[in-house]
C-alpha cells in the first residue's frame, strides 16, 4: 500500500508535475492503491520522461473487481461469508462491500411458505439440540456394553419422554417409527392382521377424507379380505356420530379417524367417538399428525388407543415420528418390522438418535409453546381469513367453528385453482395434499364434502405457522387480492356472472 | 429465544443487559423468519414475565434466557455458512434497510414481474 503511494508520488515527482498530479494521486492512492499495486505493471521503458496517459491515473473497474474479489475470498486465508452482518475478518477493503452489493442485487425472489401443512422449517432450537448426535455422539441406542451406547440410549428416553408428555401418555407407549404413514400402516394393519387372525374380527371402519396413507392401507386389507367401512363426512367436514355408531359392528376391529384433517383443517369430535369405541369395545386409532403439538391432545381423556404422529409438521426433522400404542388396557399389534426386537419388538431396526433427539425437543418446544403459538396463529389466521372472505365470491371449506385456525382452504370461484397457484409463483402453496399435489385430479377430501368439481378445482390451502409473519400474511393478501381480480377479469364465465346469469342454467353444447 | 426474564427482582441489571443481547443476536439469523420469531418471542416473553417478583423464579427465567443465548449464538453463525435467498416479502424493507449495520442493502424491486 504504501510502497505503491511512494512509487506514485516519486513518479510523479520525477515528472517535474508538482501542483496537480503529485497532490491528486496522493489523495486518491490509499484508496486505491491496492488496485493499482496488484495491475500488471507495464514493462516500463527505462528514460528520463515516462508517457503520461489518461489511463494510468485511472482505475480498470474490470480488473478492479476481480482482483479484488481473490482477495475478498483469500485475505489471510480466511473466507468472507456474502451477506453476514459482521465480516469474518475486519480488514475487507471498500471494493469487497461494493461486490457484496451487486451479487445481493438478484436476490429476494424466494417465495413466502404458507405450505405449513406438508411440511415445516426446522426450528433453530430443535436442530441445536441434534447437532451433537450427528457430530461426537455417534454410539448405537442399543449397545448396553460401553458408554457410547448408554449416553445416546439416556437422549433417546428423554426424547420418548418429551414426546409421551406432550399426548399425556407414558414414555413406554411410545414407539418410534420413520413417519406418520409408517405409524398409521403399523396401527391399521397391525391391529387388523393381529385381531383378524382368529377369523372374528374382520372389519375396520375409517372415513372418506383420511389421509392416503390410511385410506391405502384400508384397501391393501380389503385384498387380504377384511371389510372396510368409509364413513361419509357432513357438508363441514365432520363425521356423524350417529353413522358411526350404526357403521361399529360386533366383528369391528380398529376405527381410524384422523384428529386433524389436512386439507381442510377440520377437528373431528375425537372425544366422543373415544367414548363410543370404548364403550363398543373397538380399539380407536387416530392419525395426529396435523394435530399433535397444534391442538391440545390428550390419549387418556380422549380414549384413544393408537396414535400417528410426525416429526416435521412439529418443526422436528423430517425421517422420524412415533406411534402412541396404548399398554392398559393392551392394544396387540401384528409388527410389520420384524427383526432386533427394539421398541418393544413392534418396530425393529436401529433408532436413529439425532432425528429422536430433534424430535423430542420439538415435542418440548411445542408444549411449552403452545399456548404462544396458537394465539399467534389464530390471529394472522383471522387476519388471513378475512381479508380472503372480504373477495366476492369465495367461501371456507370445512367448518367454520371447529377447524384448526394454521389450516385455511379457501375456494375461489372462477378462478382455476392451479393457474391460481401458478399466478401466485411468489408464495409457496397447495391446492391439497402434497401426496396428490403432482397430480391435477380434484382433492377427494373436498369431493367428500359434497363440493362440485369446479369447488374443489378452485380451492387453495394457506397453511400458518410458528413463523409466519403479519407482513407476510399482508402480502398473500395483496397478492391474492390482485391476481383472483386479474384471473377473473380473463375469465369467460366472471363475465357472465358478472351479467347476472346463474351459470347453472346454462345448457353448454356438446363436444 | 423463548420465555425469559423479569425486569424486577434480584437483578434487574442482568435482566436488561441480557434482553439487549437476546434482541441483538435475535437479528443475526440469516433466515427472515427466524429472525422475526426470535425478536418477537424475545419480546413477548420478558413482556410476559415482566411483573415477575419471586426470586427464584427469576433466576430460573435468567437460567433460561442465557441457555437459549447461547443456542442463538451457535445458531446464527451456522446460518451464515448455509444463505439462502432472500424472501420476497423483504424487498418491501428495501428503504429501511441502509446497508450500514452491516445488513444488505437493496436497489431492485423484486415480487412482481
Amino acid at each position: 500500500m504504501a510502497n505503491a503511494a511512494s512509487s506514485a508520488l516519486r513518479q510523479a515527482s520525477r515528472l517535474g508535475l508538482r501542483q496537480s498530479i503529485s497532490s491528486t494521486s496522493a489523495r486518491v492512492a490509499p484508496a486505491l492503491s491496492r488496485v493499482a499495486a496488484a495491475a500488471p505493471t507495464r514493462a516500463s521503458r527505462r528514460g528520463y520522461v515516462s508517457e503520461t496517459k489518461q489511463q494510468s491515473a485511472q482505475v480498470n473497474i474490470d480488473t478492479a473487481i476481480k482482483l479484488d474479489k481473490k482477495d475478498f475470498m483469500n485475505d489471510k486465508g480466511e473466507l468472507v461469508m456474502p451477506g453476514s452482518a459482521t465480516p469474518a475478518n475486519a480488514t475487507v477493503s471498500p471494493m469487497a462491500e461494493v461486490l457484496k452489493e451487486a451479487t445481493v442485487l438478484e436476490e429476494g425472489q424466494r417465495p413466502i411458505y404458507l405450505d405449513m401443512q406438508a411440511t415445516t422449517p426446522v426450528d433453530p432450537r430443535v436442530l441445536d439440540a441434534m447437532l451433537p448426535y450427528f457430530m461426537g455422539v455417534y454410539g448405537n441406542p442399543h449397545s448396553r456394553t460401553h458408554a457410547y451406547g448408554w449416553e445416546t440410549e439416556k437422549a433417546v428416553e428423554e426424547a420418548r419422554e418429551n414426546v409421551a408428555k406432550l399426548i399425556g401418555a407414558d414414555p413406554k407407549e411410545i414407539i418410534f417409527t420413520s413417519g406418520a404413514t409408517e405409524s398409521n400402516n403399523m396401527s391399521i394393519k397391525g391391529v387388523a392382521r393381529f385381531f383378524g387372525r382368529s377369523g372374528k374380527k374382520k372389519h375396520i371402519v375409517t372415513s372418506q377424507t383420511e389421509h392416503k396413507c390410511v385410506l391405502d392401507s384400508c384397501r391393501h386389507l380389503q385384498d387380504e379380505g377384511f371389510e372396510v367401512t368409509y364413513l361419509p363426512v357432513q357438508n363441514d367436514g365432520l363425521i356423524n356420530l350417529q353413522e358411526l355408531e350404526a357403521a361399529i359392528r360386533p366383528e369391528t376391529a380398529i376405527v381410524s379417524i384422523m384428529a386433524v384433517n389436512n386439507e381442510i383443517g377440520v377437528i373431528q369430535p375425537l372425544e366422543e367417538i373415544g367414548k363410543l369405541c370404548r364403550s363398543k369395545k373397538v380399539f380407536f386409532h387416530t392419525d395426529a399428525a396435523q394435530a399433535v403439538g397444534k391442538i391440545p391432545m390428550d390419549v387418556n381423556a380422549m380414549n384413544i388407543d393408537l396414535m400417528s404422529i410426525s416429526s416435521h409438521k412439529i418443526y422436528g426433522p423430517k425421517g422420524i415420528g412415533a406411534c402412541y400404542v396404548r399398554r392398559r388396557p393392551r392394544v396387540r399389534l401384528d409388527p410389520i418390522i420384524s427383526g432386533g426386537g427394539q421398541e418393544r419388538g413392534l418396530r425393529s431396526g436401529t433408532l436413529a438418535p439425532p432425528l429422536v433427539v430433534g424430535f423430542g425437543e420439538a415435542c418440548r418446544i411445542a408444549q411449552e409453546e403452545l399456548p404462544y403459538d396458537s394465539k399467534r396463529i389464530k390471529y394472522l389466521s383471522d387476519r388471513l381469513l378475512k381479508g380472503l372472505l372480504s373477495l366476492e365470491h369465495t367461501t371456507q371449506n370445512g367448518a367454520p367453528d371447529h377447524f384448526y385456525p394454521g389450516c385455511v382452504n379457501v375456494s375461489f370461484a372462477y378462478v382455476e385453482g392451479e393457474s391460481l397457484l401458478m399466478a401466485l409463483k411468489d408464495i409457496a402453496l397447495s391446492s391439497g395434499s402434497a401426496c396428490t399435489s403432482a397430480s391435477l385430479e380434484p382433492s377427494y377430501v373436498l369431493r367428500a364434502l359434497g363440493n362440485s368439481d369446479e369447488s374443489a378445482h378452485s380451492s387453495i390451502r394457506f397453511g400458518i405457522g410458528r413463523f409466519t409473519t403479519e407482513a407476510e400474511v399482508d402480502y398473500v393478501l395483496k397478492a391474492v387480492q390482485e391476481r383472483v381480480t386479474f384471473l377473473r377479469e380473463l375469465s369467460p364465465l366472471w363475465e357472465l356472472v358478472q351479467e347476472g346469469i346463474d351459470l347453472n342454467t346454462i345448457e353448454w353444447s356438446q363436444h | 429465544m423463548s420465555i425469559t426474564t423479569a425486569l424486577k427482582g434480584e437483578s434487574p441489571q442482568q435482566a436488561r443487559s441480557l434482553f439487549r443481547q437476546l434482541l441483538r443476536q435475535s437479528s443475526q439469523f440469516s433466515s427472515y423468519n427466524f429472525r422475526e420469531y426470535a425478536r418477537r418471542r424475545t419480546r413477548d416473553a420478558f413482556r410476559e414475565h415482566q411483573a415477575e417478583q419471586d426470586p427464584r423464579q427469576v433466576q430460573e427465567l435468567l437460567q433460561k434466557g442465557l441457555k437459549e443465548l447461547q443456542m442463538m449464538k451457535r445458531q446464527t453463525v451456522l446460518g451464515q455458512f448455509y444463505h439462502m435467498d432472500r424472501l420476497v416479502v423483504e424487498t418491501g424493507m428495501a428503504g429501511k434497510e441502509t446497508g450500514k449495520s452491516g445488513d444488505i442493502s437493496r436497489q431492485k424491486d423484486t415480487g412482481w414481474d
